[in-house]
């Protein structure tokens, strides 16, 4: 047993990678996104399926750390001001949705006669939804920087706060609870550890950081980036909270360190990994026996609780303010009992609170739940597009018909372009990916079909084949680079014109010739004019000024493309032609000024009257 | 009786120049004298067709206040005359908004006056120059006067300047209370003919 225990171990990331391998790639190309994939792989390598895998609790229990990279690449994202900022719907929306959830479970369990201390346990599993789940649908989708992608994250971060006090109920809960002292030295401690962590990451970790940064072996970095997190979460699960919250938070205090992108980088491909061995965990737990034996319990009970919660869900994004389609979607993502679940089931085991049986039963339906989510995402999907092109009587695959303009994104730029192209009469054909944006410029009239262009088939539907002119005006610059790549190999007739959100984004555009405009230089330069204007520039000298300095910056932009690679040749770039800029405008000035009481060229004109007239212009009289 | 005056300036670095900030301010100055500074108003060079004609429909008098440049007027004067003058409204048929108006010519230029003159250092004298713009006038049935010329720029003191800036206060004041300038025609003026130019 001892000998083969390496194989084995060989075996078993052999069969996950190649499961992972062949259901990932198949699921994603049919449109049911990566979540998915890995379940499916997982219940088909599960104890359950092919029975190629046994130790699912062992398995799962390390791919949660994929969880808990991600939390931290979240935190990383955001800042400490956006998390203030997020406060209301944190506490507010997260905290009604896990107690309305919470009781109306329980109230259930009560109704059916279970005892109240199961339902309640029941009740506070159910209420909690799957960060993976959710968060890494979303950000398949785009959808996390929207509105409801926003609310779902902040309640899902609520509900890694809630598991604190949920834990220590289910202490008190248990039938031998007697210790209701310690559970206040429990809270103490974690307090003080959370106290120790803020106060510790903003002081000790950047110098260690940068220490470590020095030696400038890359792995080294990476081996401490992943201590880091894993030490941080296996601290803060040391005094009952949860790992990801502690990851998160460490993520925070990290938000605006100048290694935020290098850890990004670093941690990336773990947390892929690990979250897809998650994935596959969650669809190994799965129990077909049990389903296969009670498919209606099974079934039921998930598809029961699936409608609970969004049916709890919905309406409380309602009363937060959110449209209605923003608070479907928002409801759908978090529709799905979590992984904490699991942990709090077999807890509640141990303690004595639930019956093998019964928590057996639970996981399965859990794991079920987990699997309703891909689908109906996608369900939502369809049927958003049919709803948002059916009432402009052109259902999405038949676009009014073909015009010569296709616009991507129907933002702040994307509208703006569109009345331009409409003034002059060659209305194009907008598609947007965001449904809040159509329906909220549909109000007045104008006209988005829903899509993600980075499609082929939505694309050929727009009728990019015979379109002239192609103009990405959306926020992602990978999406938009790898659509114009798409498009430039299909349809090479097809011009492309991109919208660049800054220089960096200017130059990728420029490294692959597609055309481009960077989408504050003008406003910023008919701001500058402004600003001239008001400290005593006439109009025209203004103009003239702007004028150059657009021509001046268009030329080093040309110039310090081949170099953006290389960011110190390019600072020392950028500082020469700045000089070369100051001395331009400082030439024009001293020439005109100079011009005014240099009479040299004259008198001499004059002296030499043989000479041919060379009359310049007489600009100065 | 009175002539409301209507003054088109032209000067694409106006901040430089000494000699027209003063005329301008004078001009400014003047009753009924509008001052229309084209630099000002268009620096994208765009011009308001329909604005400019409601100016000219206001106004009796033309006064082109201009640096010579390369014997002519600046570029956007230039663009002003192509663009405002259209058919139907200041020439041909139904075209006589203009008829009966006048236009004259206030130059600064950096020369001095016995350079712009037959055989002299520009060959040309400064009527035979801007016959471009007598001819445009005449086209609109305007009549075309003797411009104000302010020679030398260059060399001027500031005391000159200001002295030059007040005859033009009274170069517009005459004007507005209807003391024109003479007319001018260069037709008489003996002419080269391209057709009849000797074989080199």
């Amino acid at each position: 047993m001892t000998e083969v225990h390496a194989p084995s171990l060989l075996l078993q990331s052999i069969v996950y990678l190649g499961a992972a391998v062949l259901a990932v790639p198949v699921s994603k190309r049919i449109g049911l996104g990566s979540v998915l994939g890995y379940l499916i792989a997982g219940i088909i390598i599960g104890p359950w399926g092919l029975g190629l895998i046994s130790e699912v609790e062992t398995v799962l229990h390390f791919s949660e750390f994929g969880v808990v990279m991600m939390l931290f690449l979240i935190g990383l994202e955001l800042d400490i001001d956006d998390l203030l900022k997020m406060r209301v719907p944190i506490f507010g929306l997260g905290g009604l949705q896990v107690v309305i959830t919470g009781l109306v479970v329980t109230f259930l369990g009560l109704v059916f006669h279970l005892d109240w201390k199961i339902a309640l346990v029941a009740g506070m599993g159910v209420a909690m939804s799957s960060t993976a789940i959710a968060v890494q649908t979303l950000s398949e989708r785009g959808e996390l920087e929207l509105p409801a992608g926003r609310s779902a994250f902040s309640v899902l971060l609520f509900q890694d706060l809630a598991v604190i006090p949920l834990m220590l109920l289910l202490a008190l809960l248990a039938p031998d609870a007697k210790h209701a002292g310690m559970d206040w030295l429990a809270a103490g401690k974690a307090l003080a550890l959370i106290v120790a962590i803020v106060v510790g990451g903003n002081f000790a970790l950047r110098p260690v950081l940068r220490y470590i940064a020095n030696t400038g072996l890359r792995e080294i970095f990476i081996a401490f980036a992943l201590f880091l997190i894993m030490g941080v979460s296996v601290l803060v699960q040391s005094v009952g909270l949860s790992m990801a919250l502690g990851a998160f938070l460490a993520g925070v205090l990290l938000a605006d360190s100048e290694y935020r992108q290098e850890l990004e980088l670093d941690i990336e491909p773990f947390k892929g990994l690990l979250l897809g061995l998650f994935f596959i965990a969650v669809g190994m737990s799965v129990d077909l026996g049990l389903v296969l034996h009670q498919p209606l319990l099974v079934l039921g009970l998930a598809l029961g609780l699936v409608m609970l919660k969004i049916s709890v869900l919905y309406p409380l994004a309602r009363l937060f303010k959110q449209g209605r389609l923003d608070a479907l979607l928002f409801a759908l993502t978090l529709s799905q009992v979590g992984e904490f679940a699991f942990v709090l089931y077999s807890a509640a085991e141990q303690q004595g609170v639930l019956s093998g049986a019964a928590a057996n039963l639970l996981n399965a339906v859990v794991a079920i739940s987990m699997l309703t989510t891909p689908l109906l995402m996608l369900a939502y999907t369809k049927w958003m597009k049919r709803k948002l092109n059916a009432r402009s009587s052109a259902s999405f695959d038949d676009f009014e018909k073909h015009r010569p303009v296709i616009v991507a994104g129907f933002g702040r730029v994307g509208q703006m372009l569109t009345r331009l192209l409409n003034a002059v009469d060659i209305p194009p054909t907008v598609i947007e990916f965001d449904p809040n944006q159509i329906e909220f410029v549909r109000q007045f009239g104008l006209k988005a079909y829903y899509g993600d262009i980075t499609r082929p088939d939505v694309l050929e539907a727009a009728g990019i084949s015979e379109a002239r002119l192609l103009i990405l005006a959306i926020d992602s610059p990978e999406d938009a680079i790898k659509t114009a790549q798409y498009v430039r190999k299909h349809y090479p007739q097809v011009r492309i014109l991109a919208r660049a959100r800054n220089r960096t984004d200017a130059f990728e555009f420029m490294d692959l010739e597609i055309e481009n405009v960077r989408e504050t230089f003008f406003s910023s330069l008919q701001m500058g004019e402004l600003a001239l204007r008001a400290l005593g520039y006439g109009a025209f000298q203004a103009t003239r000024a702007v004028w150059r300095f657009r021509k001046h910056d268009e030329s080093m932009l040309k110039e310090s493309q081949p170099l953006h690679h290389d960011i110190t040749k390019l600072v020392a770039l950028t500082s020469r032609s700045r000089e070369n800029l100051a001395r331009l405008l400082k030439l024009e000035t001293e020439n005109t000024v100079r011009a005014s009481v240099d009479l040299g060229w004259w008198d001499n004109e004059i002296n030499n009257a043989s000479q041919p007239a060379t009359e310049k212009q007489d600009k100065e009289s | 009786m009175s002539n409301k005056v209507l003054v088109i300036f032209a000067h694409p670095s106006f901040e430089t120049s000494r000699m027209n900030r003063a005329l301008i301010s004078v001009a400014r100055e003047c009753e009924n004298v509008t001052v229309h500074d084209l630099y000002e108003t268009y620096p994208n060079q765009f011009v308001d067709v329909a604005c400019e004609q409601k100016l000219l429909n206001e106004h009796d008098v033309l006064v082109m206040q201009h640096p010579l440049q390369w014997y002519s007027c600046p570029p956007l004067m230039k663009s002003w005359l192509d663009n405002v003058l259209t058919t139907g409204w200041a020439y041909g048929p139904g075209g006589s908004a203009l008829e009966g108006k006048y236009w004259v010519h206030a130059i600064t230029s950096g020369g001095p006056e016995f350079m712009y003159q037959r055989g002299g250092y520009n060959n040309f004298s400064m009527a035979e120059l801007l016959r471009p713009f007598e001819q445009t006038a005449d086209f609109c049935s305007m009549h075309y006067l003797r411009p104000f010329l302010t020679h030398e720029v260059l060399r001027l003191e500031d005391e000159d300047i200001k002295q030059q800036a007040e005859q033009y206060r009274q170069w517009l004041l005459a004007i507005t209370q209807g003391n024109l300038p003479p007319v001018v025609h260069t037709l008489h003026v003996p002419q080269a003919d391209f057709k009849h130019a000797p074989p080199l």
